[in-house]
């Protein structure tokens, strides 16, 4: 399939928090290819590289496609200024989601931090079959728990400082959920750390377990090999391309450090 | 009508305009954004004897107008070449450029044997590698090696050679001249210039590799003056790049004296940048009334 870039007007912009945007671009023909799990490489005027940021809802009738994000550095701080009507020039949709399984399966969703917004497409699919478990530093950083659960979805919230939901981690909450029985998929999306845990528990549950992983990246496409991260295949340890390869992989083969 | 059409060391591009090695895979990626056939060439990943796996990461940092990378030539090596990478592009009208590394001279000799047979069009020696230890570098930043490197390439191979240098040594003209020498069929330049950066909240440096290779429009200007040096140093064509980002740069970097130009980090920010820049150059021309590219090479009228 052909990659597409395009010019994307914003055609609503919501602040989730005090450093969280949440950006519902309009783009026909990237909406209709994309699938969850994938992201949008996103130009900010005035850097030079690109900023990759997931899909957290794909419209395909309202032919949008959303993204969510968190100033963490200058490009996205200059990003976040940007309002209703901008245009934003994006390549997307890149690399490989989460696998499509039928609606009727049983998938865990865990999402930690800022990597909750890629989840909420992964779960809508899944409906009320989907367990969503997600995790915050404390009340004040929660974001897009009532669209998990507008979603239908058992939604599991867990906050560092117990400050709101669960006093604890998500991959406790995670635990919980296996001991209630075995889904058909985890999928997950947040810090090194998270993901490591996450992995751990899905291969003692022995459920298959995906995660996206995030790397700095250049082109995005697999042109230029900077986004690389550990990978096992065929017994040997190889460097994969999270824009190429992922940034989806399968929990057994990342060598998460 | 307008002639885009170049030729470097025997071989003639469409137009000139190329993909830089490294910034462009082996030409499948970019192709999905538009047919590689727009290009005069692809100049591939550089590739070594032996599949090499890179630096970990981080390798990548942003910069003023550029970037520092220091990927340390993750390749499959020659063989895989061969098997997996070039047969895709059998039947596509684009030059092939194979980039060429190693860090031993039997190294690029062994390489430069095995693709002899092959449908490479042209051998990009690359002695400018700054993000690997041994070697790459380390060739290309005295005249003696350059020159070695070069001239035992030659006895085995009957492709054309384009030799990459290094932009980190104080004489460029003393080695592009070493290497002219020494039987290099043309000089492209420049490779990256190298850079670090540190995140001030860990001390570290962004790079796993600490040090990296700048390139983007923030080494334009180092190019440009690189390449009017060399252009009038020797007699061998001479291939452009450092910085273009947009056709006026390309002209500008051809004004210096290059007889085609590569285009590198810019596609990271728009992938369709090489397309840009040629019709840019046929509306210059046209408006200009300059027929054929060719014309404009080397014309900048020093003070
Ligand atoms: C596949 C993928 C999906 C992502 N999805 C989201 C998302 O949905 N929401 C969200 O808020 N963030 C997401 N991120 C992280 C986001 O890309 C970074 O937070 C962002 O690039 C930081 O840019 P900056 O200019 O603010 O920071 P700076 O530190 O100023 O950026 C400097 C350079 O480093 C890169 N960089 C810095 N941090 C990261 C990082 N964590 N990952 C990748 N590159 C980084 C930047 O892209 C830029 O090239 C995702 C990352 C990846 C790889
Ligand atoms: C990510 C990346 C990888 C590169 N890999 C190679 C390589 O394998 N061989 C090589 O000769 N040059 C390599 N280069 C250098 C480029 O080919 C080019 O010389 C340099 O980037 C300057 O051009 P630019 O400013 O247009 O990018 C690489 C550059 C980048 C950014
Ligand atoms: S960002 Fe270029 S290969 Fe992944």
């Amino acid at each position: 399939m052909a990659y597409l870039q395009g010019s994307c007007p914003i055609v609503k912009k919501r602040q989730l928090t005090p450093t969280i945007f949440d950006f519902t671009l309009s783009c026909p023909q990237m909406a209709q290819q994309a699938q969850p799990g994938q992201f949008l490489h996103v130009k900010v005027d005035g850097f030079s590289l690109r900023r990759p940021i997931s899909i957290c809802r794909i419209g395909k009738e309202e032919s949008t496609l959303r993204m969510v994000f968190e100033v963490r550095g200058e490009g996205t701080a200059a990003l976040s200024q940007l309002r209703e009507g901008d245009q934003v020039d994006l390549i997307g949709p890149l690399g490989n989601g989460f696998p499509l399984l039928s609606p009727d399966k049983k998938v865990v969703v865990v999402g930690g931090g800022i990597g909750v917004p890629p989840m909420l497409e992964t779960a809508a699919r899944y409906g009320s079959n989907a367990t969503a478990i997600i995790g915050f530093r404390n009340q004040g950083a929660v974001i897009l728990e009532d669209e998990f659960r507008a979603l239908g979805c058992d939604t599991r919230l867990a906050t560092d400082d117990g400050s709101a939901g669960f006093h604890g981690f998500v991959t406790q909450l995670l635990d919980q959920r296996l001991q209630e029985g075995k889904p058909d998929l985890i999928c997950a999306c947040g810090p090194a750390g998270m993901l490591k845990g996450v992995v751990k528990l899905a291969q003692e549950a022995q459920v298959p377990c995906k995660i996206s992983l995030e790397e700095r990246m250049g082109c995005g496409v697999g042109a230029c090999l900077v986004c690389a991260c550990k990978t096992v295949k065929d017994g040997r340890e190889i460097f994969s391309h999270v824009c190429k390869d992922g940034p989806v992989f399968d929990g057994n083969e990342v060598v998460l450090e | 009508m307008t002639s885009l059409k170049v030729s470097i060391a025997g071989v003639t591009l469409k137009n000139p305009v190329i993909t830089a090695s490294g910034c462009c895979g082996f030409g499948q990626e970019y192709d999905k954004f538009f047919p590689m056939e727009r290009l005069g060439g692809i100049s591939m990943k550089g590739m070594t004897l032996l599949e090499r796996q890179g630096n970990p990461p981080c390798r990548i940092a942003e910069t003023p107008a550029g970037m520092l990378n220091s990927v340390g030539l993750q390749n499959p090596g020659v063989e895989a070449f061969l098997e997996k990478e070039l047969p895709p592009l059998l039947g596509r009208d684009v030059v092939k450029i194979a980039n060429v590394a190693g860090s031993t001279i039997e190294d690029y000799c062994g390489i430069a044997e095995r693709l002899d047979s092959s449908a490479v069009d042209m051998l990009e020696v690359n002695i400018s590698c700054p993000n690997v230890k041994a070697g790459g570098a380390a060739f290309g930043t005295s005249c003696e090696t350059a020159g070695k490197v070069v001239s035992q390439m030659r006895r085995y191979t009957t492709k054309p050679m384009m030799v990459k240098l290094s932009p980190n040594v104080t004489d460029i003209v003393s080695i592009a001249k070493a290497v002219e020498d020494a039987g290099a069929d043309a000089i492209s330049l420049i490779n990256t210039l190298l850079g670090m950066r540190i995140d001030i909240n860990t001390r570290r440096p962004i790079l796993h590799n600490n040090v990296g290779g700048l390139s983007g429009p923030a080494v334009f200007p180092v190019a440009v003056r690189m390449v009017w040096q060399v252009a009038n140093a020797v007699k061998v064509p001479v291939v452009g790049m450092g910085g273009i980002s947009k056709w006026q740069d390309a002209i500008e970097m051809m004004m210096a004296g290059a007889r085609a130009i590569q285009i590198g980090a810019a596609l990271f920010s728009d992938p369709f940048t090489p397309v840009k820049v040629l019709e840019g150059m046929e509306d210059w021309m046209e408006r200009n009334g300059v027929k054929d590219i060719n014309e404009i090479v080397g014309t900048v009228q020093p003070w």
